[in-house]
């Protein structure tokens, strides 16, 4: 390991499809085998129709910035050298949303509703991280 | 429907509490206990006088009812979140109602300060599920859940950070009035905006403080209160919603769509309405929450809570004066009971330098993915 010290994910049986798909630089939600509807995070049964059968589906990578923050505080000693740095939540073209990392934030105001595409951050050998630059 | 006729039927016949601030004797089941012992004091009740037991955040009812050595006819707990409180006086009306019991004590015990409770890192469970998901990003804790919330409703109407330092320093203000509260001193605009950033937009002083304490409650029949010590405060109106679905994310609409099922229920149980409102108590884990809510519960139109609360009209003085302990900004967090019972000693005329003149009706309000308000009222019709 490349003393990478940030939080990584907990793999489990619900979530690993999404890091394995990550890894390997795409990205896909949860979807219903009998609604169709997307989800994520990964749940067993569907919220909207009740069903247990699912499978994964490669999404756009695209979404708008619903919100954003940026963090001052150190949370997790690994951010120490980071902060303040910047989360969003992302809307995703398919509807699911996601918190995660704006690559090369602008310095001020970020602009709800901007466009954005998903970056693959390699961040060790095993982990690539799900994150978003702004669309151009 | 909500069933208008509980309207009055039930009233909060004492209240309790202990000392605020760091007490590191005490765990949560003592800090339960003193309160109780407080609020029984305050109704003229003795423990066996208790025939319906309501614990919050004490960590179990059993050993609870063992410490202080009674067998309620009926016991629940719930998790120690804040949006409980109100969910707690609601249950203990439909309890009431139900039969289930006559006298029910709601206690309420948080050794957080000393416990050393952190609400961000690897602690964090806030949210639907825990956070830890989110981690690897360094998304976590509630404060950043509602920065990210109040940084959308600033793009979408123009809300500012002199706005959300208002919320904050007339809180204050107001905390320097009660001699309960654990910051006191106050402080300038100038000062809120020197004060660092947590999760920017919000400052150290948008955030609530977390402590050591203890709240309880007696909540019976309006007619047995009336036999009691202390003068009945009755429940005049409530309501609960929820948006849980989707709850991960913060919601587009600050949960206005819950919020306003509650006003709607709250405001008809009651019979009054915001204009009718002496004084609110307003959850405020951050100031943000307080602006949304004063939004949800039709004190202001959507997107105008910013100038509205520029008026000066939470302060003391103003048309909807809030907080009056000094909330959980600055009187101490206690996780929504310290204002319930601030708004009962509003209407028993108990609040000294802080009180609201002539104060009948005020409104406790939570906006979170479960939403509660209760509007009590000083007369009984």
């Amino acid at each position: 390991m490349s003393g990478y010290s940030k939080p990584l994910p907990r793999l489990d049986d619900a979530n690993a499809p999404f890091w394995k798909a990550a890894k390997a630089h795409e990205l896909k939600l949860q979807k219903c085998a009998d609604c169709s509807t997307l989800r994520f995070p990964a749940t067993r049964h569907c919220a909207s129709c009740g069903s247990a059968k699912s499978g994964w589906e490669t999404v756009s990578g695209r979404g708008t910035i619903a919100s954003w923050c940026r963090f001052h505080q150190v949370y997790f000693e690994g951010f120490a050298e980071d902060v303040p740095y910047t989360v969003i939540v992302v809307a995703l073209e398919e509807g699911p949303r996601l918190f995660s990392n704006l690559i090369d934030p602008p310095e001020g105001e970020i602009e709800i509703g901007i466009p954005v595409v998903v970056y693959f951050d390699d961040v060790t050998p095993d982990v690539t991280l799900v994150k978003f630059k702004p669309a151009s | 429907m909500l069933n208008r006729s509980l309207s009055r039927k039930y009233a909060v016949a004492g209240i309790g509490n202990t000392r605020y601030g760091k007490l590191p004797d005490y765990d949560a089941y003592d800090l339960g206990v003193w309160a109780l012992q407080e609020a029984l004091d305050d109704a003229g009740l003795a423990v066996g006088d208790i025939d319906g037991l309501i614990v919050n955040r004490i960590a179990d009812y059993q050993r609870f009812g063992e410490i202080i050595g009674l067998n309620p006819r009926y016991v629940t707990i719930t998790p120690g979140q804040g949006r409980f409180s109100g969910h707690c006086i609601e249950t203990a009306v439909a309890v009431l109602e139900a039969g289930l019991a006559e006298t029910v004590a709601l206690v309420y015990g948080n050794n957080g300060r000393s416990g050393g409770d952190r609400y961000g890192g690897a602690s964090d469970l806030y949210g639907s599920g825990g956070a830890g998901m989110w981690f690897p990003y360094g998304m976590t804790s509630p404060g950043a859940f509602h920065a990210l919330m109040a940084q959308r409703h600033m793009s979408l109407y123009g809300t500012t950070s002199d706005q959300m330092g208002l919320v904050a320093k007339t809180f204050r203000d107001h905390a320097a009035l009660n001699p309960a509260a654990v910051m006191r001193e106050t402080y300038t605009l100038e000062d809120y905006h020197r004060s660092r950033f947590i999760v920017e937009p919000l400052h150290l002083l948008d955030y609530c403080l977390i402590n050591d304490g203890g709240v309880a409650m007696i909540i019976t029949s309006a007619e047995r209160a009336r036999d009691m010590k202390a003068a009945p405060v009755h429940i005049a109106g409530f309501g609960m919603a929820t948006e849980l679905a989707g709850s991960t994310f913060p919601p587009d609409d600050f949960w206005y769509g819950a919020g306003a099922k509650v006003a709607r229920d709250t405001y008809e149980m009651s019979g009054v309405s915001p204009p009718e409102m002496d004084g609110l108590m307003i959850y405020d884990n951050f100031t943000p929450t307080v602006l949304f809510c004063l939004e949800a519960f039709g004190y202001c139109p959507i997107g105008e809570s910013g100038p509205w609360v520029e008026e000066g009209r939470l302060a003391l003085g103003g048309t909807s004066p809030a907080n009056t302990s000094g909330g959980h900004l600055s009187e101490s967090y206690m996780q929504g009971w310290a204002l319930n019972i601030e708004a009962v000693r509003q209407l028993r005329g108990q609040c000294d330098e802080r009180q609201i003149e002539s104060a009948r009706h005020v409104q406790y309000m939570t906006l979170a993915p479960m939403v509660t308000s209760i509007i009590y009222g000083s007369e009984a019709v």
